[in-house]
């Protein structure tokens, strides 16, 4: 039932997307297909719609032309009940993990399934306990406030939330910004390792060069209000565009590269 | 799509056969979890648990399955069957997670719990009033400073929170104070009436105004209007380490900030009431000439016979007294926030019932005092 890595079923298709903000236009005649179980990354320079293109999928945003298809559907054409059984099959960790403030941490967990679900209390504790463990998050910040966790445990937090409803696809916001090199890395073996454990498919928007060579299977750039080129490290090394050059040929990419 | 998920035990002497139908995922867990909670085989049975059925399975559902297999393996063999390769995996990365899951700590009881807020809030009234007199020192001391030093006054940000806090709230303040005006000349004529007295109601309208109404109502506006604003405004530059990055810079706010905005309170609020007087007479001038036909002619005549003009200085006295105390606590819990932007809510609200609080205490401190000394 859970496919390895990059499987031919295409999972999100996004085709002649457009959004636009006034008369900015950020995207025009996107085309993007993530393939079911793979990590796909999206990179790309300041202001080229990483996260619009992600809150365009999730449906946070209304693209003014184009269709976009998750699990074969076009979710803006449903109505709110029917969205909503779509909505839950997929979990979002936004950049600072948007937890809810006035709700400690086992209780942001619990959230999705309160809602949605109709769990004991006692089952809803054990997978909230199980849900913080995973993600790698002490036992003892069950308990406590958003304001309490440092900026990485709010994006460990934030992710097993994401995670309560057992997500089939997972978007992530830059999961690595404003982490250490250390906690950086830890949290790309944990999206690794939650995606070969749980079969997850993984949207993840980062700028993070470690990130893309140590996690992601696939990379799509975007540039020019498209998505410029799709494909593996390798095809990135090869391709030939001058901001694509600089981007995986620059210092950083070089040490990334290396590290990797 | 979704099947639900549910057991069947197979017993055939030698074994208990639990066999798994359904799909294992969160969403349909809710009726089978205390089913499965509450099996209990006889004691020494061994019991395997065959997991052939299962359609789909998630953490959940692994969740579920691993921990009945851990409670019955206490006094019994227990083993998994058929399970395929994802389901396996899914059951150690549970299993591999499993010796950390404890219960989450029970919460307090909500009778205890509520007891607890009490006294915190007692001892944070008690902190709070603290905090603003050594605040309302610091402000004094940075005047002093700024005295000797008096380049150093930001008169732009001063003159900007005149228009802000005294110019920009007349509209607002000129309306609510002819309205009580009215209010207050309506309920006296009818009642001053009844006893042939009807042009008491000039001089009930003049002194209540005068005295009490007039700056009290401008201080009451003003605290929900300013102080907040001030508290809002400081409190996100706190939680945006602004006020760290002043400290940082050199710059004290204090100066930049606090000074300013106090001064043009002691300034705005005074003029405010003075508009505030006028309204609140004509309002019930307006009321008088509709209702007792006592023209605005015969009233003011009667109002600058019959009152005397101590009432005018016992109510100025206390504007700036006022002023200070919206400043000083809308600026106070202003820095208290702390940390994040959602603190921010909480000490506007605190801000704004304080300094009206504080208000009508001092106001009514005042009211003794006259009354003590015959003014």
């Amino acid at each position: 039932m859970r496919p390895m890595a990059g499987t031919d079923e295409t999972i999100i298709s996004v085709r002649g997307l457009r959004t636009q903000f006034g008369s900015h236009v950020v995207h025009n005649n996107l085309n993007l297909d993530v393939r079911k179980g793979e990590i796909i990354g999206v990179v790309g320079g300041s202001g080229t719609g990483k996260s619009v293109l992600l809150r365009a999928i999730i449906g946070l945003m209304t693209p003014q032309a184009g269709e976009i298809l998750v699990f074969g559907e076009d979710l803006t054409k449903m109505d709110p009940p029917e969205r909503s059984a779509y909505e839950k099959r997929w979990g979002v960790l936004f950049q600072d993990g948007a937890l809810f403030s006035s709700l400690t941490v086992a209780q942001n967990i619990q959230v999705p399934p309160r809602e949605h679900l109709k769990l004991s209390q006692v089952l809803m504790d054990e997978l909230a306990a199980l849900k913080i463990r995973l993600v790698g998050l002490e036992q003892n910040s069950a308990g406590k406030l958003p304001s309490e966790l440092s900026g990485g445990m709010r994006k460990r937090a934030g992710l097993a939330r994401a995670l309560s409803l057992d997500p089939e696809i997972l978007f992530l916001d830059e999961p690595t910004a404003g982490l250490d090199p250390i906690g950086a890395a830890a949290f790309d073996n944990l999206v690794k390792q939650l995606q070969q454990n749980l079969g997850l498919t993984v949207f993840l928007v980062t700028h993070d060069l470690d990130t893309l060579h140590a996690v992601c299977d696939r990379i799509a750039v975007l540039a020019e209000q498209r998505v410029m080129v799709v494909g593996t490290m390798e095809d990135m090394l090869a391709f030939d565009h001058p901001w694509i050059k600089e981007y995986f040929h620059g210092p950083r990419a070089r040490a990334a590269k290396l590290s990797a | 799509m979704a099947s639900t998920a549910y057991f069947d035990v197979v017993a055939d002497g030698a074994s208990n056969r639990l066999q798994f139908f359904g799909s294992w995922t969160i969403a349909n867990l809710g009726d089978v979890d205390p089913v499965v909670r509450q099996y209990v085989p006889s004691p020494g049975v061994p019991v395997v648990l065959d997991c052939e059925h299962i359609d789909r399975m998630d953490t959940a559902g692994a969740w579920i399955l691993y921990r009945l297999m851990r409670r019955l393996s206490d006094n019994r063999a227990v083993s998994f069957e058929r399970v395929d390769h994802d389901q396996q995996a899914l059951i150690d990365v549970v299993g591999s997670h499993e010796e950390h899951v404890e219960e989450i700590p029970a919460h307090k009881a909500p009778l205890l719990a509520s007891v607890e807020r009490f006294g915190a809030n007692i001892e944070r009234a008690f902190l709070d009033t603290k905090n603003s007199i050594g605040f309302f020192g610091m402000l004094i001391q940075v005047l002093f400073r700024m005295v000797r030093r008096p380049k150093r006054f930001r008169l732009t940000s001063f003159v900007h929170h005149i228009e802000i806090s005294g110019f920009d709230a007349l509209p607002i303040i000129m309306l609510i104070t002819f309205m009580i005006g009215a209010v207050v000349a309506f309920m006296s004529a009818d009642i001053l009436s009844e006893l042939g007295v009807e042009i008491y109601t000039v001089e009930l309208v003049t002194i209540t105004f005068l005295r009490e109404f007039g700056v009290l109502l401008t201080a009451i506006m003003i605290a929900g209007r300013s102080g907040s604003a001030f508290t809002a405004q400081i409190g996100s530059m706190k939680a945006h380490e602004e006020i760290d990055a002043m400290r940082a810079l050199g710059l004290d706010p204090m100066e930049l900030l606090i000074i300013p905005r106090t001064l043009a309170l002691l300034v705005s609020l005074p003029l405010l009431t003075f508009i505030a007087n006028v309204m609140g007479f004509v309002g019930g001038a307006l009321v008088c000439w509709m209702t007792l036909d006592i023209s605005p002619g015969m009233f003011m005549a009667r109002a600058s016979e019959a009152t005397e003009l101590r009432h005018l200085w016992v109510g100025f006295i206390k504007a700036p007294f006022f002023a200070v105390l919206i400043a000083v606590i809308g600026c106070y819990q202003g820095l208290r926030v702390e940390g994040t932007a959602e603190t921010i809510g909480a000490h506007t609200t605190a801000s704004v019932v304080q300094a009206i609080f504080a208000t009508i205490v001092v106001d009514a401190a005042f009211a003794v005092f006259f009354l003590i000394v015959g003014l």
